[in-house]
């Protein structure tokens, strides 16, 4: 049941997750942050199997964080997503693969240009404008479709999340609650509320 | 006997006592350190040798898809813990079923693990009750290694670690683990799939959802200490009431900056039928106080 979006625009990206930790019929959590911050300017939001998401995501926060220890340099997005992808790849014909859905992206200081990656637990890896997982693909993709633009700015990408939001609120029968909102620019990360826009204060 | 009580008492010779107590008096610790005590192996476990043992565990427990399985893991349960101002009420029921037998209905569903931390125990009785134990031992050779007590996030996600380097074998366990550490009051639920939160109100069980449901309505953080302790009893009680698996019973604790207090131990029938927990005691008792009122002053409206 879970959901996650992710908006490319004209220089951000933009990520929504929903906050619910289910077990079986039970919401046990409604504030569960399920995104990370791997870099400066980079996101990934994951969803899945219970345990393996966190287990994973923390495996790749810390691998990134190694290479940028080892290196001075910090992976790109196009090379963080290959090397996540290729994680996952090499899992799925492990004994115990990881079953973590994933949208990874960022923007690239470099080229100044904002990128989305959407990978699957099967190692599938697609550069994409915008992208989902979960129910919330079958709902929100055509309202993507239909009103996605590649040089939207931050405020009309908001609203595109809003009305994607809105359209799961309207038709989905299951209450997933709040959505964690972040935005990737040129000024690194920072999480937004959606409903005003603004940025929230970490506490 | 003998053996074992030769072997262990031999540890406590004179020339090792001094030692002890040397080094209880440089580093106040009795336990000598970097003596091989912390180089404490992985516990080891035999397997049926087989070419997939998770399989044929399954074959022999999996009570929902075979009913005629021959080994019944005890399960069913109702077990609660909230944190509030004046700390974290922990309270559980007491009645272990294996398949649709009573197995007992005096079972410790709450681990002591050590005088700051408790653990509880949902899934199977036997995972839950070792597994914390181990815990427990880790913890405390944390404490001897870093001359600090362990913080339940990290005691928590030792657990979940732990938990998860077993994912798909078998392992059963739905736990919650609270404490009081240097951040003040912690709780966090960890179950066998790898799931660890950190939150201010977990139920895990069979009956969790009738938990939930007198649970929620009557939270708030600012609860004082006996409203708090009446939540989670009458919680408990709900559950142990509407959910066959779960009942008997119900135990309670209340963690406080100084470490867990053990409150009571009560009977749900007596919280049914004496304290007027139940529905059907509860309307009569308040038709009998609102006729006393009414034979004490006739014709007066009565106060609500």
């Amino acid at each position: 049941m879970e959901v996650s979006f992710g908006i490319t625009g004209k220089d951000f990206v933009l990520f929504a997750s929903d906050t619910s930790a289910a077990r079986s019929i039970v919401r046990m959590k409604s504030n569960e942050d399920k995104q990370k911050v791997i870099g400066k300017h980079l996101v990934m939001a994951y969803s899945g199997e219970p345990g393996d998401t966190v287990q994973f995501a923390e495996y790749v926060e810390r691998n990134l964080r190694l290479y940028q220890i080892r290196n001075h340099l910090p992976l790109r997005p196009s090379s963080a997503a290959s090397w996540t992808r290729n994680q996952l790849a090499t899992s799925l014909r492990s004994r115990k693969p990881y079953s973590v859905n994933l949208l990874l992206g960022g923007f690239d200081p470099t080229n100044t240009t904002p990128e989305l990656y959407w990978i699957d637990y099967l190692g599938t890896l697609g550069v994409v404008p915008y992208a989902a997982h979960g129910y919330g693909a079958y709902f929100a993709l055509s309202t993507m479709d239909r009103w996605h633009k590649p040089d939207m700015n931050l405020e009309e990408g908001l609203d595109l999340l809003r009305k994607c939001v809105d359209e799961l609120e309207k038709r989905f029968i299951v209450n997933l609650g709040e959505f964690t909102v972040r935005v990737a620019d040129k000024d690194g990360v920072r999480q937004v509320n959606l409903k005003s826009g603004e940025a929230v204060v970490p506490v | 006997m003998d053996k074992l009580v030769n072997r262990f008492s031999k540890v406590s010779s004179s020339s090792s006592a001094t030692a002890n107590a040397f080094e209880a008096e440089e580093y106040g610790y009795a336990l000598p350190l970097g003596r091989g005590i912390e180089k404490m192996p992985m516990p080891e476990f035999s397997m049926p040798s087989l070419l997939d043992p998770t399989s044929f565990l399954q074959l022999h427990t999996d009570d929902a898809s075979d009913p005629s399985c021959r080994i019944k893991i005890n399960h069913g349960t109702t077990t609660l813990a909230f944190r509030f101002k004046g700390g974290i009420i922990v309270a559980v029921d007491s009645r272990a079923t294996a398949g649709s037998y009573i197995a007992s209905g005096t079972v410790k569903k709450v681990i002591e693990i050590n005088p700051y931390l408790l653990g509880t125990m949902a899934g199977g009785a036997a995972d839950c009750q070792y597994w914390e134990t181990y815990l427990g031992i880790q913890c405390r050779l944390h404490e001897l290694r870093n001359r600090e007590r362990i913080s339940v996030a990290a005691a928590s996600k030792y657990l979940s670690n732990l938990v998860y380097s077993y994912k798909g074998m078998g392992l059963s366990m739905g736990t919650m683990i609270c404490g009081w550490d240097k951040t003040g009051p912690a709780l966090f639920y960890v179950d066998s799939d790898g799931t660890r939160l950190k939150g201010d109100l977990f139920s895990v069980g069979s009956g969790s959802t009738f938990a939930y449901g007198v649970l929620d309505q009557g939270y708030h953080y600012d609860l004082e200490d006996e409203e708090a302790r009446e939540l989670g009893r009458r919680s408990i009680y709900a559950a142990g009431h509407r959910d066959a698996f779960s009942g008997n019973t119900v135990n309670l604790y209340h963690v406080k900056e100084d470490g867990w207090e053990f409150i009571e131990n009560v009977d749900i029938n007596e919280l049914h039928y004496d304290r007027k927990y139940g529905y059907g005691p509860r309307i009569e008792q308040e038709a009998a106080d609102k006729a006393a009122a009414e034979a004490a002053a006739p014709g007066q409206p009565i106060a609500a």
